[in-house]
């Protein structure tokens, strides 16, 4: 066995603790654990046993494993970058609500508190700290 | 009652001026959505008699108009007008479009700069940009219009009712236009001037717009 294969193989072990390690404390799901050991193992059988992407990339009718390597990563990047963008702007969206609701019961208790400008009156339920009307205080 | 939302970011130079105009035509119900400015902006609203929304961060002039429109659907008017905050917009504009909304029973009001020929604008936008934009608005709404992405419109009761906007930046404009289309609402275009100080979004804008847009077909509304 080559050296690299040894180290890779030491690190798949460790990443293969983490995940069992992370489903014990709940922080992954059966499903996600279950997902993960099996791409490390997947990783491990690779490392030991390299011709087996070649083996599975001419039943796809790829030339050679590495091309087959590149394009499923190639795949599941553009996949990834899809999920993290419209995640993004879901977040984006929820963040934009809380500005919005924030400004507008500024602005209702700010009726209520007569001249008061509208950052010093409290809001709502009164957790707000009040806030000097100061223009820097962005 | 007239509302009047004008989104504001970093406007403090023109501000005052415009709600000064607004005032003088007769529209005192003005409410600025400061969107996070850094500069005196709320200060100059508050001064100039406008009523004031802060946003705590800087969400994009989709993200204002939807504010201001929330805050309107509260006060009930009758008519909600959307005005640009950096001086472009005439307010003379709004007393035809209100006439011409109530004479055809119309729910929304959009402006367009190509209708009569007081605007004056640069070459490169009329001839290249715009043209563009107008397509690119087509292939997202299938409503073909004169102009886009002009930020005078007047809303009915209805129209404030039915519309509700998710794009927080630019593409909010393509938005109205797809939701007036979805809801079936009666409007029309009404000649409005706009006057130059600066160039406008420019081509890395529009790009901004065409992304938004796309990612908003993946994203759930509200």
């Amino acid at each position: 066995m080559l050296p690299v294969q040894i180290l890779l193989i030491l690190f798949f072990l460790f990443s293969v603790g983490k995940v069992i390690n992370r489903y014990r404390a709940r922080e992954l799901s059966v499903r996600a654990a279950v997902v993960w050991v099996l791409f490390w193992v997947f990783a491990a059988v690779v490392v030991v046993q390299p011709n087996v992407t070649s083996y599975l990339a001419l039943r796809l009718g790829i030339g050679r494993g590495v091309d087959l390597a590149v394009y499923v990563a190639l795949a599941g990047l553009f996949f990834m970058v899809f999920r993290l963008m419209v995640k993004i702007e879901k977040q984006s969206r929820e963040i934009t609500k809380l500005v919005r609701e924030i400004a507008l019961r500024d602005k209702n208790s700010s009726l209520e508190g007569g001249d008061l400008p509208a950052r010093q009156a409290g809001v709502g339920v009164g957790q707000h700290p009040p806030k000097p009307p100061s223009k820097g205080d962005l | 009652m007239v509302l009047v939302v004008i989104p504001a970011y970093n406007e403090e130079k023109e501000l005052g001026r415009v709600i000064r105009g607004l005032f003088e035509h007769g529209f005192k119900d003005v409410v600025v959505v400061d969107d996070g400015s850094t500069d005196r902006t709320a200060t100059v609203a508050r001064e100039s008699g406008g009523k004031v929304l802060s946003h705590l961060l800087n969400r994009g002039q989709g993200a204002a108009i939807e504010t201001g429109d929330s805050c309107a659907r509260a006060l009930q008017p009758d008519f909600v007008v959307h005005f640009d905050a950096d001086g472009q917009f005439n307010p003379v504009d709004i007393i035809p479009a209100l006439r011409l909304m109530q004479e055809k029973n119309l729910d929304v009001v959009l402006g367009s700069r190509f209708l009569d020929n007081r605007s004056k604008l640069p070459w490169l936008k009329k001839y290249l940009v715009l043209p563009v934009a107008r397509w690119i608005n087509f292939v997202f709404t299938g409503v073909a219009l004169t102009d886009v992405h002009n930020g005078f419109r007047i809303l009915s009761k209805k129209a404030l009712e039915k519309i509700v906007l998710s794009q927080d930046r630019m593409a909010h404009n393509t938005e109205i236009i797809q939701q007036i289309k979805k809801h079936q609402l009666a409007f029309a275009e009404c000649p409005v001037e706009v006057s130059y100080h600066e160039y406008g979004q420019g081509i890395s804008g529009g790009y901004k717009i065409v992304h938004d847009l796309f990612v908003g077909l993946f994203s759930k509304t509200s």
